[in-house]
């Protein structure tokens, strides 16, 4: 069974009903590593080598963020920067994160009808994924859907507990080998059809 | 077959500690062990001890004093105040409806109404010194089931008074024989009209409170100052007499006004010395006054009647039962919290001894009522243990509705209980950063007059030497998650983290450190969590140099975090190192020695540069390479 490395970022997660929720539904499931970056490096100062180990051993990378201002958090930047290496994650040498699965999982205040052409956000979640999208392309990983939890400020403890449900399936899809093929038109993989049968 | 005082003291304490330990090894109270001393040695078994089993008794009676000032030391005014709606409510439906129906029963027996009156007040006391020390040992104190029963005894104290002054009433109509045996108790109010008592009781009450705040702390400042330990046991042992002569003297149990001077030093800084100090006169008091309850219990009177005493002896304990379980119902205890309460209290205390005796020498009692009652409470006293067992292991596994003894949510500033020992500028500031988020320490420190002016800045601190197991017992160190050890004086944090280590080894301990060689000692005895105060203040204005020199800064701090994991890094391999002699003549060489070998050290790390992929100078290189290739 393919292994699953969660890399969690949240500056105040003490303070976050829809992550808590999502992060204590998922942290005890089996070959899921919950790695909480802000709690292991409250000073910033990321062991890259103890990182680039955790990523050895694991087959599935999940950012797991709020999307603050369209991007993440800035820890989960100054992971991007500290740990995907020169000729170790890229580069003519690097090959450390070839062939992994790799993917966003975002909390967003703003519903899914604001990120369009015609909505307040002008773009879609795609188009601001772009950055992480192509990081990872860069890496040699098979970069996934993101799995979008949005409208958080007006969830009900009903759609909260079906998206919770949903991240633990789409982990246990995954781990199952579940394959996108990136010329599919799925925008998020809260749809696709494998999750309805469950 | 009794001697001098050496033997009697042999024999007491001998019995004690056989027949204790094997108690404890049983898993039984320990209460249940001195019963059975006492009995063993008493006059019908092995017979050691005779007729003065009874003066031993008064004198162990001290005991529950010293018992009820120490809790009256944990129990702070305000919390006292709270409670003032249990202690009545719950203390006067148990002993108005125990009174009431063994008024009925025993009236129903054919004794004269005076009698039966009498005899029912003593019935409704249950005895503090079982319940209460029953209550401690199982860890029950803050439990609904523990100040339930505290309010109740409380209340009972309280009500002994009155009793004590109605009795004499009684026995009025056949005028009164006052030469009887009373006449022990010297209290010179007794000739005075009843108004001028009660004026003398609430005017002593006043001056425990006016001396405890003026006089006993100013007194145990003095005292504290002279750093000569066992004054302050002198000085805690003479607050408890003092006070009990008082409370004699005028009328009241000694007991409530040990009580209410416990409360009025509860405030104190020297709390958790006081309490530390008294403890082992309490237990050992306490426990020659359940060998003196087993002691007393008269066989031959048992013989002579075995059907009608065993029959009021359950009427008895069932009737008290029964009104206390109804109490507890009426005041909404949960099941086993009721349970409990009614197991626990269901006995006749050692006030009735008092009473009894007291009636008895106004000629209310005859000798064989009298006797029987006494058999019967010492009984019912033997008994209690015994059915706490019986609840204990019968009954409350059975029942559903365990409760967990601290509810979390009511108890979460117990549950995370925190200790700070030494309160100078370090341990301040960590106190002061903890009680900025809710945090509030328990703190020990031996300076006495920096206790003081801290106490006058709003803070909680106690007075002590923190090394000393029994001071970090009462200040709660069982209940602790963590325990901080904020002193300069790598001595005391050895011997705390010794205690710690052996005694609770669940405990989370932080120390502070003044260097290396303090820190390689704790990380030998298997400590972790070290805080050299050489480190980080250091670095921090070494950083401040550099970045005075044009360093930029951002570089600087991602220097400084890199250059402590180095540093703690290397502290950890060097302290496994082999041991090094502590001898005073070799130790500035040997710092040297070591100094030279961080300098060595930290020459081959060469001058460090972190964070290349932030500069891409790495790359240039590396793909000129692949370019040349």
């Amino acid at each position: 069974m393919k292994k699953t490395l969660v890399l969690f970022s949240h500056p105040r997660f003490e303070k976050s009903r829809v992550n808590l929720s999502l992060i204590n539904h998922i942290k005890d499931k089996k070959h899921v590593t919950v790695h909480d970056l802000y709690e292991q490096y409250p000073d910033f100062n990321i062991d890259v080598n103890a990182e680039k180990k955790l990523l050895n051993e694991h087959d599935i990378i999940i950012w797991h963020h709020p999307f603050y201002w369209y991007s993440c958090p800035p820890l989960m930047k100054q992971w991007l920067d500290m740990v995907l290496e020169f000729n170790w994650a890229y580069g003519p040498e690097g090959k450390a994160l070839q062939n992994k699965v790799c993917l966003n999982v975002i909390t967003t205040g703003g519903s899914k009808e604001v990120y369009c052409s015609e909505g307040y956000n002008s773009f879609t979640i795609r188009q601001f994924l772009r950055p992480f999208e192509q990081t990872a392309i860069l890496c040699g990983m098979n970069y996934y859907p993101p799995f979008a939890v949005m409208g958080t400020h007006n969830l009900s403890d009903d759609a909260l507990h079906d998206y919770k449900i949903n991240y633990g399936n789409v982990i246990d899809l995954l781990q199952a080998d579940l394959k996108i093929n990136s010329n599919e038109s799925t925008s998020f993989l809260n749809d696709i059809p494998q999750l309805k049968t469950l | 077959m009794t001697g001098s005082i050496l033997f009697e003291a042999i024999v007491f304490l001998a019995g004690a500690i056989i027949c204790v330990s094997i108690a404890k090894r049983l898993g039984l109270s320990s209460v249940i062990g001195y019963l059975l001393a006492g009995v063993l040695i008493g006059p019908y078994v092995l017979g050691f001890i005779g007729e003065e089993g009874e003066d031993i008794l008064h004198f162990a009676e001290f005991g529950v004093v010293v018992m009820l000032f120490l809790i009256g030391l944990e129990i702070e005014p305000k919390n006292f105040w709270n409670m003032r709606k249990t202690i009545v409510g719950m203390g006067g439906i148990q002993v108005g409806g125990t009174m009431l129906l063994s008024y009925i029963m025993f009236a129903a027996l054919g004794f004269d109404w005076k009698v039966a009156l009498v005899i029912s007040m003593a019935v409704a006391l249950s005895s503090t010194a079982i319940a209460l020390q029953t209550i401690k040992e199982k860890g029950l104190m803050n439990t609904t089931f523990g100040t339930s029963s505290f309010s109740i005894l409380l209340f009972q104290d309280i009500i002994v008074i009155f009793m004590l002054g109605f009795i004499p009433l009684l026995a009025n109509s056949e005028h009164n024989t006052s030469s009887g045996n009373h006449s022990e108790h010297a209290n010179l109010l007794e000739s005075l009209p009843m108004g001028l008592q009660t004026l003398a009781i609430i005017l002593s009450v006043v001056l425990i409170i006016v001396a405890g705040r003026y006089l006993i702390v100013p007194m145990l400042r003095k005292v504290a100052k002279t750093g000569v330990r066992e004054l302050l046991i002198a000085a805690a042992l003479l607050i408890v007499f003092g006070i009990s002569l008082l409370m004699e003297f005028v009328g009241i149990s000694p007991a409530l006004g040990a009580f209410l001077g416990g409360v009025v030093l509860s405030n104190s800084e020297f709390k958790h010395e006081l309490e530390s100090t008294l403890e082992p006169f309490k237990n050992l008091l306490l426990g020659l006054f359940f060998m003196a309850v087993g002691a007393s219990i008269n066989f031959i009177v048992i013989a002579n009647s075995p059907l009608t005493i065993g029959g009021i002896l359950i009427a008895i304990i069932v009737l008290k039962a029964l009104v206390l379980f109804i109490t507890g119902h009426i005041f909404k205890l949960k099941l086993d919290q009721k349970l409990l309460l009614t197991f626990s209290l269901a006995q006749v205390g050692e006030f009735a001894f008092v009473l009894l005796s007291f009636a008895f020498g106004l000629n209310i009692l005859s000798q064989d009522e009298m006797d029987m009652m006494l058999v019967i409470t010492a009984l019912s006293m033997s008994l209690t243990p015994i059915l706490g067992i019986i609840n204990d292991r019968c009954i409350l596994p059975n029942i559903g509705t365990k409760e967990s003894i601290k509810r979390p949510m009511d108890h979460i500033a117990k549950s995370q209980k925190i200790i700070l020992v030494g309160f100078g500028h370090f341990g301040s500031t960590i106190g002061r950063f903890l009680r900025s988020h809710g945090i509030e320490a328990t703190i020990l420190d031996h300076d006495s007059n920096r206790v003081d002016f801290l106490r006058k800045m709003g803070f909680e601190v106690y007075y002590g030497d923190a090394t000393r197991l029994d001071l970090l017992e009462s200040a709660g160190i069982a209940e602790a998650k963590i325990v901080i050890c904020a002193t300069n004086k790598i001595s005391v944090s050895k011997a705390i983290s010794k205690i710690v280590k052996e005694k609770y080894p669940h405990i989370e301990l932080m120390i502070r450190t003044k260097n290396r060689y303090d820190a390689y000692e704790l990380l030998n005895l298997g400590h972790q969590n070290i805080y050299r105060e050489s480190l980080e203040t250091s670095l921090t204005l070494a950083k401040d140099v550099l970045s005075k020199l044009g360093f930029r800064k951002y570089t600087l701090n991602r220097q400084v975090q890199n250059f402590i994991k180095y540093d703690e890094d290397s502290l950890r391999r060097l302290a496994t190192e082999p041991e090094r002699k502590d001898d005073y003549i070799f130790k500035a060489k040997k710092e040297l020695e070591q100094q030279e070998k961080f300098l060595n050290e930290d020459f081959k790390r060469g001058i460090v540069d972190y964070d290349n992929h932030w500069d891409s100078e790495q790359i240039r290189k590396a793909l000129e390479k692949t370019n040349d290739q």
